[in-house]
């Protein structure tokens, strides 16, 4: 029997409608995977002002603005963004906000499907003395977001929402309202904005009136921050002793002599494998109900966590002193699944192994590429010909690192290789003269255009501003292509779609006090190298913003390139450019023409002609 | 209501999405409680894209177990056969007749797998094994990206799916989920590869 009033959502939709249906009135981020759906969904919601930030500290900084002044506020990032955030988190959680509301909805990554480390944000709740809810699919994703609001509003205090990979990006059935906010595939359409939840019957202006006369709460100098501080430690207790009878923490009662504890995706598939457990299962994750928690553990036999990532729950009920078990069994390192989960299972003696099937061995990898076409290849091409170490960001051009270009030698974080060249050149200066004979062994860093807006502009300062003497290469591909394709302050469209002022990375990098910059096509590859090698070898610092929008955005298509069979003599030099539609068959080099979008990069490279462009390489 | 799992594998760009949501759909429409996961981000820069679709009374988990999958659809021989231990002995195997080699094979550094390797990766599974010839189809429909919906439309009418949900259920789904430019295209494939496995 269908039932009309059920849609699918992801995590992420749901979210976006929960934001719209808690009267959201500002929202920001900077996007991230898994989390960016959450704001390009909320963006098509009538009343919620959306934006995308430059970062996720400045994003979580408007949110806490518009809370200031009274009104409900969504910051959204991936679970790195909330590094760059956290200082904003820290003092949010000193200030409160004052009878406005803020949620910070943060998207871990387990498995790291997208991301550059495995972080835990439940750490930051504990850290930062705020409360965290968690939850474990779509229809509690959506239900949530209200219910971190009240919560938040209710203490004076932020709320960490969490989701991960397998909540933000699964799709499951939410049962929706007629009439519906959402039309086809879950979208949003609707027309009338939802009204400003107001307990306090305040305008955003009566809010900041009220905020400028209270400055002990707002202005964090020592003197008031240590009058903040134990009014933090005790709103953090009063939100325990409300978890215990707070519905999103329930019970489960099951036949066995097992009790589980668990949240989020982790309960899903521990609930799967471990039926007939009973189950105390946490919406609210931090701060934890401690009574109910040693209720749940006297009632069973036996106590078992099941978390992904950290041993968070697990500690905090050791140090309750109860007898627990969880890591023993469940891997702390890596993304959960049901087949994990019924391992760690069989291994505490839960259930009997039935062995797993084995993968099929021999088959070769399929790794990401770079798109063919792509301005970012070219670049990484000519930086292994000139022998660059390459400093490398968080981006698509990341895909430079693996073979065949194997031309981008680090990747920390965002921001992280402007600074890193620095060092290095420091580290370098004090060699002889002479070692380094022209570009090879050089350092040299790389950041994309959306990354030089979030993290690039201070690290670049600080290279002018301390003369470093490198060369930094913006890949400006004029989006924020890996996460798909987000506007941001280089782009001149805000989210909302409305123009905005287009920021230039170079003149940006001249204001910022750097005397050579160029910007050039990347496609022209022997310009680049030219114009690369002198920079390389100047002693001073240097930008070359290398352009060429997105091919999956620009959607160019040339006349694709022509292979030569009788001039190709199998050398095998295109190949290194890792671009897909070169294909070795037999002794020569073919083009499949479909996927070709006639880049010419491949001609220019060729030491044969055997590969012929018809006028790729803009003059 | 029917409990089913499906695993859907390929390339990024081959629109695994779309016909996740709409088996996704489907199960909805059916009467079954629903889950689907897929990664994004990375993958997609062609790379490899598995969709879980997961049809059931209660749906807990958005993934399913290797092992333990009754349909896996295969975009793409070489990702069929890498997604293979997800079936379960008796599960059902329909793979598009299409091969897009990864870069280590067009590189001439790897070897793509052969049909029968293909084959033999799925029966291994206790699993029986369907080649559909979508891709061919969807070129002979002037376009190739209905390659999907073609195998979704074999797949309906396989086996127990084709008794316990009928073909209109899918059509309403999928109409629902495509551009309307694009509608009539879809539907004719559908209808098409229904015919052609039912026939």
């Amino acid at each position: 029997m269908s039932d009309a009033s059920k849609v699918l959502l992801s995590g992420n939709e749901a979210v976006a409608l929960g934001a719209f249906e808690a009267g959201v009135r500002v929202a920001a981020a900077y996007p991230g995977t898994p989390s960016t759906e959450i704001l390009e969904n909320l963006a098509a919601y009538p009343g919620v002002d959306c934006e995308w930030s430059s970062n996720e500290k400045v994003a979580l900084d408007v949110a806490i603005g518009a809370a200031y002044a009274g009104r409900r506020a969504l910051a959204v990032m991936k679970h790195v963004g909330l590094n760059v955030a956290a200082d904003s988190l820290f003092y949010a959680a000193y200030t409160g906000l004052g009878g406005g509301g803020l949620v910070v909805a943060v998207a871990d990554d387990p498995g790291m499907h997208s991301s550059q480390n495995e972080q835990d944000t439940r750490q930051y709740a504990r850290f930062a003395r705020v409360p965290l809810l968690e939850p474990a699919d779509s229809a509690e994703a959506r239900g949530y977001v209200e219910e971190a609001f009240r919560l938040g509003e209710r203490f004076d205090t932020p709320v960490l929402l969490r989701l991960t990979t397998r909540i933000a990006h699964s799709r499951g059935p939410v049962r929706v309202e007629d009439p519906s906010p959402l039309g086809g595939r879950g979208r949003p359409a609707v027309r009338d904005p939802r009204p400003v939840p107001d307990p306090h019957h305040r305008s955003a202006r009566e809010a900041l009136a009220a905020l400028a006369n209270d400055p002990g709460k707002y202005v964090m100098i020592p003197g008031n921050a240590r009058g903040r501080h134990p009014v933090v430690e005790n709103r953090l207790a009063r939100i325990a002793e409300w978890a215990e009878t707070c519905s999103l923490n329930r019970v489960e009662s099951g036949g066995g002599s097992l009790g589980v504890v668990s949240a989020g995706v982790a309960y899903q598939y521990a609930r799967e494998v471990l039926d007939d457990a009973s189950f105390l299962k946490l919406g609210v994750v931090w701060p934890l109900a401690t009574g109910l928690l040693r209720a749940f553990a006297a009632g069973v036999d036996r106590l078992l966590v099941v978390e992904e990532l950290d041993p968070f729950l697990e500690e905090a009920l050791s140090l309750m002193g109860l007898k627990v078990e969880g890591k023993r069994y469940f891997p702390l390192a890596g993304e959960l699944d049901p087949a994990t989960v019924r391992r760690g299972a069989a291994q505490a003696g839960l259930l009997t192994s039935e062995g797993e099937p084995e993968a099929v061995p021999g088959l070769p990898p399929r790794p990401p590429v770079l798109c063919p076409g792509c301005g970012h290849r070219p670049v990484f091409y000519a930086l292994r010909r000139l022998g660059a170490v390459v400093f490398g960001d968080i981006g698509c051009y990341t895909l430079g690192a693996l073979p065949p270009l194997s031309a981008l030698h680090t990747c920390g974080c965002m921001g992280a290789g402007l600074g890193n060249l620095q060092g290095a050149l420091k580290a370098l200066a004090g060699e002889e003269e002479g070692e380094m004979e022209g570009t090879r062994g050089r350092p040299v860093a790389v950041i994309g255009d959306s990354t030089f807006f979030h993290a690039g502009l201070p690290a670049l300062a600080n290279l002018a501003y301390n003369q470093g003497g490198g060369l930094v290469v913006i890949l400006d591909n004029r989006t924020t292509a890996m996460t798909g394709h987000q506007d941001h302050p280089g782009t001149g469209r805000t989210l909302a779609g409305e123009p905005g002022p287009a920021l230039d990375a170079a003149s940006v990098a001249r204001s910022l006090g750097v005397e050579q910059v160029t910007t050039l096509d990347p496609y022209d590859l022997e310009g680049f190298v030219a114009v690369a090698r002198g920079y390389m070898t100047s002693g001073r610092p240097a930008v070359i913003v290398a352009r060429h929008r997105c091919v999956l955005q620009a959607r160019e298509r040339r006349p694709a390139v022509t292979a030569v069979a009788e001039a190709c003599n199998g050398c095998g030099v295109c190949l290194r450019l890792g671009c897909p539609p070169l294909v070795r068959e037999g002794s020569v080099v073919r083009v499949e023409a479909a996927l070709c979008t006639g880049c010419g990069v491949c001609a220019a490279v060729c030491p044969r002609s055997a590969l012929l462009a018809e006028g790729a390489i803009p003059s | 209501m029917m409990e089913a799992d499906f695993i859907l594998a390929g390339v990024g760009g081959q629109g695994i999405i779309l016909a996740g949501d709409i088996l996704a759909g489907v199960g909805l429409q059916a009467g079954s409680d629903v889950k689907k996961s897929e990664v994004h981000g990375m993958a997609q820069r062609g790379g490899v894209v598995t969709s879980h679709v997961r049809w059931g009374r209660r749906v807990r988990s958005p993934l399913a177990e290797p092992g333990r999958v009754g349909f896996l659809v295969g975009f793409e021989a070489l990702e069929a056969a890498r997604a293979a231990s997800y079936l379960r002995p008796g599960g059902l195997a329909v793979v598009n007749r299409y091969r897009l080699p990864p870069p280590a094979v067009t590189a001439g550094e790897a070897v793509y797998p052969a049909d029968d390797q293909v084959a033999a990766a799925i029966q291994s599974r206790g699993a029986a094994l369907e080649w559909v010839p979508a891709q061919e189809e969807a070129l002979r429909l002037g376009n190739p990206a209905v390659a999907g919906v073609y195998l979704l439309g074999w797949l309906s009418g396989a086996g127990v799916l084709g008794q316990a949900v009928a073909e209109e259920t899918w059509v309403d789904v999928l109409e629902g989920l495509v551009p309307p430019a694009h509608r009539d295209l879809n539907r004719l494939a559908f209808r098409q590869a229904r015919a052609a496995r039912t026939a």
